[in-house]
């Protein structure tokens, strides 16, 4: 269906891929003369057994990829833990790459999962690992922007911006003045 | 925010953040000091041998001081204790200054050219006198006679050794005199035994020994004082004061001559009073306005010599070379004084004549001092030393102000500031930036400094550009709030308005309404408070102070108000009131033109309301039953809390007065407790927050309140000295009290220590500082005060949300359950005054300037031997004993306020700065930035440089782009 769509969007296109297998984008009529079925007999099988392969290859490859920032956090935990817990620029920078990478990733999820794609292959799999390691990734980056007390999430930041209250009464005086 | 107690001590300030410190080069750039002496009492001039001319001064401060005759600056000059006043001062073989002082037991001598102590003597006596110091001019011995406490006494010249003391307090002899004869060899003590006798002694000059004695009765007795007239004779009033008595005794008989006043003006109505004067051969008769000379013939006759009809000053009597005597006398007369000397023996004709054109604003004349020198033409000039009403010190010669110093500044009594205006198209900044040239030169310099390419004669430069920067004393208000007027009321009833940028005086007003008047004998300014402090809707008004003071020193004295407007230095309006002054609360309401409400509390209890506008009496109806008031006995250790009642009866204008009835007391028990201190918080105080982060986000409130009241107790017994009394029988007591339902909030004892007590309240913390007795140390001790009854709001939820009652009103009779911290310290420094700096907003962590400044972190009571990682991380700093000064901390760097009586603190509009202003003899002025100034760039800070660094940047990108634009296409060519 998508592929259907993006050809209507397109002008014209040229597909150096063997679509054989798929007998629905057949529209061209083989040239006169030409056989394809007894030659493609023996091939198929062979083909087939190739695509397979192809596929089982690129799900593995999206596995792999969906599991890579788990690599990524040993080096963030590293680097956290050098940083320390006060605020100056290494500890800053730290923790804002490590806010920033997830999002970054998350943001480009279709991207990093493209070359995997394949009509054969379910990719929800790897997709969703990818998606949930990047946000306990964003969740650790958080976590260390929390220590780092830069998070409103304590009494004092909501209070210290107060006022101080008015008061009722007032009263002067003191000493007689001499 | 953990309390900054910065200590500013007794001289003066720094902290432990080693930046806080200035300089070399930074000082003067943004402080400014003022030496002054006082109110001269007496003067000695030394102007017979060559080299540097000059006067020696002592002062109603207490100041000894050699001021230069040509420009009157100091050349030395010393403060003595405040319990130390000067009786006499002399010079004893021509290189020492002799002064005699703490009512004639200390003695001390300082070298002429330096001031250096040469010798101290001290002298212990019982009974009463007057203090005498007579230093002879004739005799080879070097002998300087003291009179004080009842002991006549002669004292080396040269080491200050006491060669003989007499103890003439047997005789019961009040002293009058003590002149020496002739010949050197004999003093002739003279006085007056009981009221109704007059006694002389003749006492030997080498050994104190008692010579004669002779008495004779006063039928009647004296009034007033006994004045020498000439060596062997006294003139004094008898009791009815209608009759003059000369008292002659040339051997040993004593004479007594009766000569009625009627004798010389024909009908004497007047009170006749003799001036006290030091003059021989004539005295001055004052009677009603007008002044008679009155001279001693050689046959021992009075007779008059003239006749004077205005106010007049005489001089002492001064000896001119050919034995000649002279007399100064100045007389005040629409705007010029009158200036002539005459001789004694030839009163008729004056020697020198002279008409000064005197300012207005600097009041009668007080004293006047004379000297003369040799013209060229060998005839006598005169130049004279005069002290004006305002305290202010002028020389006069030649018919012309030499120059004047104003010495009122050297008591002031209190301090307010105002705003400058605002710049108006008017105002030309082009005057400023004199010229670009020479901006652009006074960059260069600074550039070349910075690059450390600057020679020495630039760099001497480059420190007077700094100094003298016109944009620091311009008189119209700046962005950061630095520049201000600061108005200065002196004990003499004149009000100065300083500059902070470079403390010169803009203006200068002998206040009327504190001039003696027929209705008001010796009135005494209290106060100065800002009237009206316009911003907003009343823009265009000018700023005006009101100033309090009081008829007489008696608590029941009327009350004399005035207003002044700060720009223009005019009096807008005085008012002599019809009540007493007890005390003055500034409300804090203003009108619709910015008029500040004030209550001034007469001694009746009754508030009397100012400004008396229709409008003021309906705000303050308005809020009036939440206006409460105490007062502080200290005679009897109570305090009243009253409450404001209903309008007066009797009064006429009753809508503006106020009885009040009493609420609450607190009586201390009079005979183990007297108040010694109370301390409330400053009335313009800004408080940031009112919460208070601990370790690990931890919250705790503080208990802001203004109506709190800090005092402390000491025993009675222990009013003396530190060391009076032993330990065991001193305490102090401390209490801290609401002072609107006169609840005691925090009570605190101090065994074995003693006052006197300074303190500081600021935001819910007090420090003060006393002496233990136990440790033989001074010690400051710090309480802050929390709201326990708020300490439940930590749900971050609700408080999201805004569901919280923290910022709704508190009335101190919802009993806020409170807890209180506190701790104290060792301190190595005496105090003589302390403050805290305020800042605009209260963002800044704050400071204390104690007379001597530390950093206010140390007086934090949560700290602890071990303080936990996250108290570390807090900033609270691990206990020690005692809290360290260190010497660049002092806000003061290397100079000395003499005689220091307070510090005033003023917040500038940039948050991070506070404007200090400590004043006592000297003025200081400065202004300090507890947390660094983290909200501008530095004065000194080059923003020319700055400028090219960026052009040089630009310009270097721009010519690299095209360099490799280039370099590329020849690659490109030469690849083919």
């Amino acid at each position: 269906m998508e592929k259907g769509k993006g050809v209507m969007a397109r002008k014209w296109a040229v597909e150096f891929t063997d679509n054989s297998s798929a007998p629905s984008s057949r529209d061209i009529p083989d040239p006169p003369g030409f056989s394809r079925s007894s030659s493609d007999q023996e091939d198929s099988a062979v083909a087939r057994q190739k695509k397979d392969a192809e596929a089982n290859w690129k799900l593995q490859k999206a596995w792999e990829v969906a599991q890579s920032p788990l690599k990524n956090f040993l080096m963030m935990g590293f680097m956290m833990w050098m940083a320390g817990n006060t605020v100056h620029l290494f500890s800053i920078g730290i923790t804002v790459s490590a806010l920033w990478q997830p999002i970054n990733a998350l943001q480009g999820v279709g991207k990093v999962f493209e070359p995997y794609k394949d009509s054969k292959i379910d990719l929800l799999g790897p997709k969703l690992l990818f998606i949930a390691l990047n946000l306990v990734g964003l969740g650790i980056g958080v976590w260390k922007l929390n220590t780092l007390g830069l998070l409103p999430t304590h009494v004092s930041d909501w209070v210290s911006s107060l006022p101080p209250a008015q008061e009722v009464e007032f009263s002067g005086g003191g000493v007689p003045l001499h | 925010m953990a309390i900054r107690a910065f200590v500013l001590v007794l001289l003066f300030c720094s902290s432990l953040i080693p930046s806080f410190a200035l300089y070399e080069d930074q000082v003067g750039l943004m402080d400014w000091h003022q030496q002054y002496i006082g109110k001269v009492k007496d003067a000695v001039f030394h102007t017979q041998k060559a080299g540097r001319k000059r006067v020696i001064v002592s002062t109603e401060e207490n100041v000894v001081a050699s001021l230069d005759l040509r420009h009157g600056q100091i050349f030395w000059r010393h403060v003595l204790g405040s319990n130390d006043a000067i009786d006499g001062i002399g010079i004893a073989l021509g290189k020492f200054v002799i002064t005699l002082s703490s009512g004639g037991v200390i003695l001390r001598a300082w070298n002429l050219p330096d001031g250096q102590m040469v010798w101290e003597t001290s002298l212990q006596g019982s009974g009463m006198s007057k203090s005498v110091l007579l230093i002879p001019k004739v005799g080879g011995d070097n002998l300087i006679f003291g009179l004080g406490k009842g002991c006549l006494y002669a004292v080396s010249a040269i080491d200050g050794e006491i060669l003989w003391k007499r103890d003439m307090t047997a005789e019961s002899l009040e002293i009058q005199q003590v002149i020496q004869a002739v010949d050197g060899d004999v003093l002739h003590v003279s006085g007056i035994i009981g009221s109704t006798q007059f006694g002389t002694y003749k006492v030997d000059a080498k050994n104190g020994e008692l010579l004669e004695h002779n008495t004779a009765d006063v039928p009647g007795g004296f009034s007033g004082e006994v004045i020498p007239v000439s060596r062997n004779t006294l003139v004094a009033l008898d009791f009815t004061r209608t009759t003059l008595i000369s008292i002659q005794s040339p051997d040993r008989e004593i004479i007594l001559e009766h000569t009625p006043i009627s004798d010389f003006v024909g009908d004497s109505s007047g009170i006749a009073v003799i001036l006290p004067t030091k003059l021989t051969g004539i005295f001055a008769l004052k009677i009603e306005t007008s002044v008679l000379f009155v001279r001693l013939t050689s046959e021992g006759k009075l007779e008059v010599a003239g006749k004077i009809k205005q106010p007049t000053v005489i001089s002492d009597m001064l000896a001119l070379s050919e034995g000649q005597q002279a007399v100064g006398i100045v007389q005040h007369e629409d705007g010029k004084i009158h200036f002539s000397v005459k001789l004694v023996h030839d009163w008729d004709n004056s020697l020198l004549k002279e008409r000064i054109v005197m300012d207005h604003q600097r009041g009668l004349i007080d004293k006047v001092f004379i000297n003369n020198y040799i013209r060229t033409d060998r005839s006598h000039g005169f130049r004279a030393l005069i002290v004006m009403e305002d305290h202010s010190l002028i020389l006069v010669q030649q018919g012309e102000i030499v120059w004047c110093r104003e010495d009122g500044l050297a008591s002031v009594i209190d301090v307010t500031t105002s705003e400058l205006p605002v710049e108006k198209d008017g105002v030309s900044v082009a005057k400023v930036e004199h010229s670009l040239f020479e901006w652009l030169k006074g960059h260069l310099l600074k550039i070349k400094g910075t690059l450390m390419l600057a020679s020495a004669e630039d760099l001497v430069a480059i420190q007077d550009l700094r100094l003298k920067s016109s944009e620091k004393s311009k008189l119209i208000r700046d962005h950061n709030g630095f520049r201000k007027l600061l108005i200065v009321l002196t004990r003499a009833g004149k009000l100065f308005a300083l500059h902070t940028g470079d403390g010169r005086i803009v203006w200068s007003l002998l206040l009327a309404s504190l001039r003696k008047t027929e209705a008001c004998e010796r009135p005494t300014g209290l106060n100065l408070y800002q009237w009206q402090v316009p911003h907003h809707h009343a823009m265009d008004e000018n700023p005006s102070v009101l100033i309090v003071g009081k008829c007489s020193s008696s608590s029941d004295s009327l009350g004399v108000i005035s207003f002044v407007d700060t720009y223009t230095g005019k009096e807008l309006n005085s008012l002599n009131l019809l009540h007493s002054v007890a005390q003055v609360i500034q409300l804090p309401f203003t009108d619709s033109t910015e008029q500040r409400l004030h209550l001034i509390i007469d001694t009746d209890k009754r508030g009397h309301l100012y400004p008396r506008t229709p409008e003021a009496r309906e705000i303050i109806q308005r809020e009036l039953s939440n206006l409460y008031w105490y007062s502080v006995d200290t005679e009897s250790s109570v305090i009243r809390g009253h409450v404001f009642k209903s309008n007066c009866i009797s009064e006429a204008t009753n809508e503006y007065c106020f009885t009040s009835r009493d609420l609450w007391s607190v009586v201390f028990p009079s005979e183990s407790e007297k108040i010694i201190a109370t301390v409330t918080r400053k009335v313009n105080e800004v408080v940031h927050t009112q919460a208070k982060v601990i370790a690990d986000q931890d919250v705790m409130y503080k208990y802001i309140s203004k109506n709190l009241l800090f005092v402390a107790t000491a025993a009675p017994k222990v009013s003396g000295e530190i060391g009076s009394v032993m330990p065991e029988e001193a305490w102090l007591v401390v209490y801290i009290i609401d002072t609107v339902t006169g609840r005691i909030l925090h009570r605190m004892t101090h065994h074995g220590s003693q006052g006197p007590v300074h303190a500081v309240f600021s935001e819910n913390w007090v420090v003060y500082h006393y002496f233990n007795l136990r440790a033989h140390r001074y010690e400051m001790s710090v309480i802050e005060i929390y709201d326990q009854s708020r300490a439940d709001n930590k749900d971050v939820l609700k408080l999201v949300l805004g569901k919280h009652n923290l910022t709704s009103p508190i009335s101190s009779y919802s009993r806020p359950e409170v807890v209180t911290k506190s701790q104290s310290y060792f301190f190595s420094h005496s105090v003589k005054a302390m403050a805290v700096t305020l800042t605009a907003k209260g963002i800044t962590s704050k400071h204390l300037l104690i007379g001597t400044i530390g950093d206010q972190r140390y007086l934090d009571p949560r700290r602890s031997l071990n303080p936990s990682q996250a108290e570390k991380e807090e900033g609270v700093i691990p206990l020690t004993d005692s809290l360290p000064i260190i010497p660049q901390s002092y806000v003061t760097h290397a100079l000395k306020v003499e005689g220091l009586r307070g510090i005033v603190t003023i917040p500038a509009k940039l948050e991070s700065t506070t404007l200090v202003f400590a004043h006592g003899v000297d003025l200081f002025f400065t202004r300090i930035a507890p947390s660094r100034t983290y909200d501008s760039l530095t004065e000194d800070f080059s923003y020319a440089l700055l400028l090219i660094t960026i052009v040089a940047l630009v310009a270097a990108i721009f010519v690299t782009w095209i360099l490799s634009e280039k370099k590329e296409l020849r690659d490109k060519w030469s690849c083919l």
